[in-house]
């Protein structure tokens, strides 16, 4: 690091996390993907802020990275209002390039809609062009995807709602173990922009560093102009994929 | 039907037994070839049949409920948790029964397992219910919290007399709104000693957000938990506030004592009416934990006590009830069925309280998930070992002459208390 880009205390330079709804989307570990964007981003020599969106709440300005989570059904109903008063300015960000990581349950609500097995439909705010459909079949389990941009992808998925894409997002990946976004098409999860959508939980972060890292550079790049990264300590992160990736489904 | 089933899911029984088999054959057997068995033995039960259910402390209330009871005299059939529950029932129930069929009990005091629960309670409808928690738990299994709390609320609705319901969790408190021919009978906890159970629901919300809604006014409850002492603990009922001294150590443990005090005051007649106090404060204070919960071992010369950790909400009871100040610490966790495969939990408890001392050892199939998860609350990590022999053989090497204590998973501590039984004495489980 050069000492130009850094401030006073040492730091690169604040970035700014944002904890979408965590007071009612908030399950199975997701609060894992908040602790691990904030230590790394410590790691990496920039200072963590991190922030919290609830029902209600002003929206605050200059977030750098945004992180959701997965919910029972009755968190989703909580909050399926106050995120469409929000959809507007999640998506400028989502266009803008902001980088964003959604799991499970705001990852159906950042698609057009979520219908449910009994035929009502939670209208999502369509960043992303997916739709998923409640079924009666639980989808529980450990997953491995094989991706392209990330390596494999290890995680936990427990869900019953079932995503299909558009032609306007990628697959996250391939699954080699487990069910991903539905029981047909074997595909987990979905890109676009720089966001990262995915059933797993696991949680998805602390196992998949460098999920974290693609989101904390983007971040980095897209408010200072650069990434200089320093050398987190991923020893225990490897040890554990290579244990998880052998357990049973 | 009825005079040859008994005789033969007996001899069932005794052969599977002899040949060293499980209890739920001989079961299996008598409800293939006679299926009202369980029902028409449990029935003919004076004081009926009582039931514990939640998500945490299941065994150890149920454990204290029967040792109540039978403070007062009365003969009480129990089971043990088993694989299939209704199977492990009527292989306990044969056991029990003489040939002909008859139990000589008055009271059965069942401990049911959610995945059970809805089964069980159509088949037999409890006269008394105890409801103890909702919290996350095998989710992988069962699905959502919001489910545990309906089925939770379908053993409420299937008892035909008292509803005993913990006051302090709101998911289970408000069971009574929906309930309507039944008694309803509260135990609570002190408002003091409330933040030492962190609910689900504002586990990760921020310092000043708004709490969960609880009931809005707090009903009376039977039996208030106020105080918690080293080795006592102070319970109000009947206007008055008395100490008593308790074996069970944890704060989660004596909440689910005033729970277990309630229920057996409602079997043994309610309020003041016939329960001897004193007899049932006496059995209260010499109740043993429960096989793994919170139990304490000697070796060395010192203490070692193993902790049942299966969920986030446990997890975090278990190290606020056992700081960890002075003890060598080992986490052991396993995700073979019987835990949960599901390693999400872990990131939802906080290991802060262990940052000062560290842990100094860490083991099972998930040993490195742990790590993982330790090392991003930036706690010290001893040693790492997925292999449980030689990783608790080090750690009580290393730990010699210190106090140690061991959190682990369902399967992990098994596997613990057969490695220990070979150095010191650890109490059979069948
Ligand atoms: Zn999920």
């Amino acid at each position: 690091m050069s000492p130009d880009t850094q401030d006073a205390q040492g730091s690169k330079g604040t970035i700014r996390v944002l904890q979408l709804y965590p007071r009612d989307m908030n399950i199975y570990g997701d609060w894992g993907n908040a602790l691990v964007l904030k230590q790394r981003i410590g790691w990496h020599g920039y200072t963590p802020e991190l922030l919290e969106y609830n029902v209600g709440d002003d929206f605050p300005d200059g977030v750098d990275l945004i992180v959701g989570g997965g919910g029972q059904d009755s968190g989703q109903l909580v909050i399926q209002d106050d995120l469409q008063s929000r959809a507007g300015v999640l998506t400028e960000l989502a266009e803008d390039g902001a980088p964003m990581l959604v799991i499970c349950g705001l990852y159906q609500l950042f698609g057009r809609f979520f219908k449910t097995r009994s035929g009502s439909v939670i209208p999502g705010i369509g960043i992303l062009d997916v739709e998923t459909h409640g079924t009666e079949e639980r989808l529980i389990g450990n997953v491995k995807v094989a991706t392209a941009e990330f390596g494999e992808v290890l995680g936990y998925e427990n869900h019953s709602g079932q995503t299909t894409l558009g032609d306007g997002v990628r697959p996250l990946g391939t699954v080699a173990k487990g069910t991903g976004n539905n029981s047909s098409d074997g595909q987990e999860g979905a890109r676009y922009k720089n966001i990262v959508a995915s059933y797993l939980h696991g949680s998805l972060l602390p196992k998949n560093p460098a999920i974290a890292d693609f989101l904390i550079r983007t971040a980095a790049e897209r408010k200072f102009g650069a990434f200089v990264p320093g050398s987190p300590d991923d020893g225990y992160a490897v040890l554990a994929r290579e244990h998880a990736a052998r357990r049973p489904r | 039907m009825l005079y040859i089933s008994v005789p033969l899911g007996k001899l069932v029984r005794r052969v599977s037994r002899l040949r060293g088999g499980g209890s739920a054959l001989p079961g299996l057997v008598v409800e293939k070839i006679d299926p009202g068995f369980m029902q028409r033995t449990l029935a003919t039960l004076p004081h009926g049949v009582a039931v514990v259910s939640g998500t945490n402390g299941k065994t150890t209330t149920t454990k204290m409920v029967v040792e109540l009871l039978e403070s007062q005299g009365l003969k009480v059939f129990t089971n043990r948790t088993g694989s299939n529950f209704t199977r492990g029932v009527a292989a306990a129930l044969l056991g029990e029964v003489d040939w002909r069929g008859r139990l000589t009990a008055d009271v059965a005091v069942l401990e049911l397992d959610e995945a059970h629960a809805v089964h069980f309670v159509n088949r037999v409808p409890p006269r008394y219910s105890l409801l103890l928690n909702v919290l996350r738990d095998q989710l992988d299994r069962f699905g959502e919290i919001d489910k545990t709390a309906q089925l939770l609320q379908h053993i409420a609705a299937k008892t035909t007399g008292t509803v005993v319901l913990n006051r302090e969790d709101p998911r289970v408190a408000r069971i009574a709104d929906t309930l309507t021919g039944q008694d309803v009978q509260y135990f609570g906890l002190d408002d003091s000693l409330l933040s030492t159970f962190p609910n689900d629901d504002d586990m990760r919300a921020a310092p000043g957000s708004p709490a969960p809604a609880a009931l809005p006014h707090k009903p009376p409850a039977d039996v208030v938990l106020r105080k918690v002492g080293p080795d006592t603990a102070d319970f109000e009922y009947d206007g008055a506030t008395v100490t008593t001294a308790m074996k069970l150590r944890g704060v989660y443990n004596i909440f689910n004592a005033a729970a277990a005090l309630t229920l057996a005051r409602s079997i043994c007649g309610g309020g003041a009416a016939t329960a001897d106090h004193a007899t049932l404060l006496t059995a209260l204070s010499q109740v043993e934990p429960a096989f793994g919960r919170g139990e304490s071992l000697t070796v060395d010369g010192q203490p070692l006590d193993l902790v049942l950790v299966k969920n986030p909400s446990g997890f975090r009871l278990g190290l606020k009830s056992f700081p960890a100040g002075g003890y060598a610490t080992m986490i052991a966790i396993n995700d073979n069925y019987a835990d949960g495969r599901d390693m999400s939990w872990l990131w939802d408890v906080e290991f802060d309280s262990l940052r000062e001392g560290g842990v100094d050892q860490l083991t099972g199939s998930r040993a490195y998930d742990m790590a993982l998860r330790l090392q991003y609350d930036d706690v010290r990590i001893g040693a790492v070992q997925p292999d449980i022999t030689p990783a608790l053989a080090a750690f009580i090497r290393d730990a010699k002459g210190k106090p140690k204590r061991i959190f682990c998973t369902y399967t992990a501590m098994l596997a613990i208390r057969r490695e220990l039984s070979k150095i010191t004495t650890v109490e059979v489980v069948s």
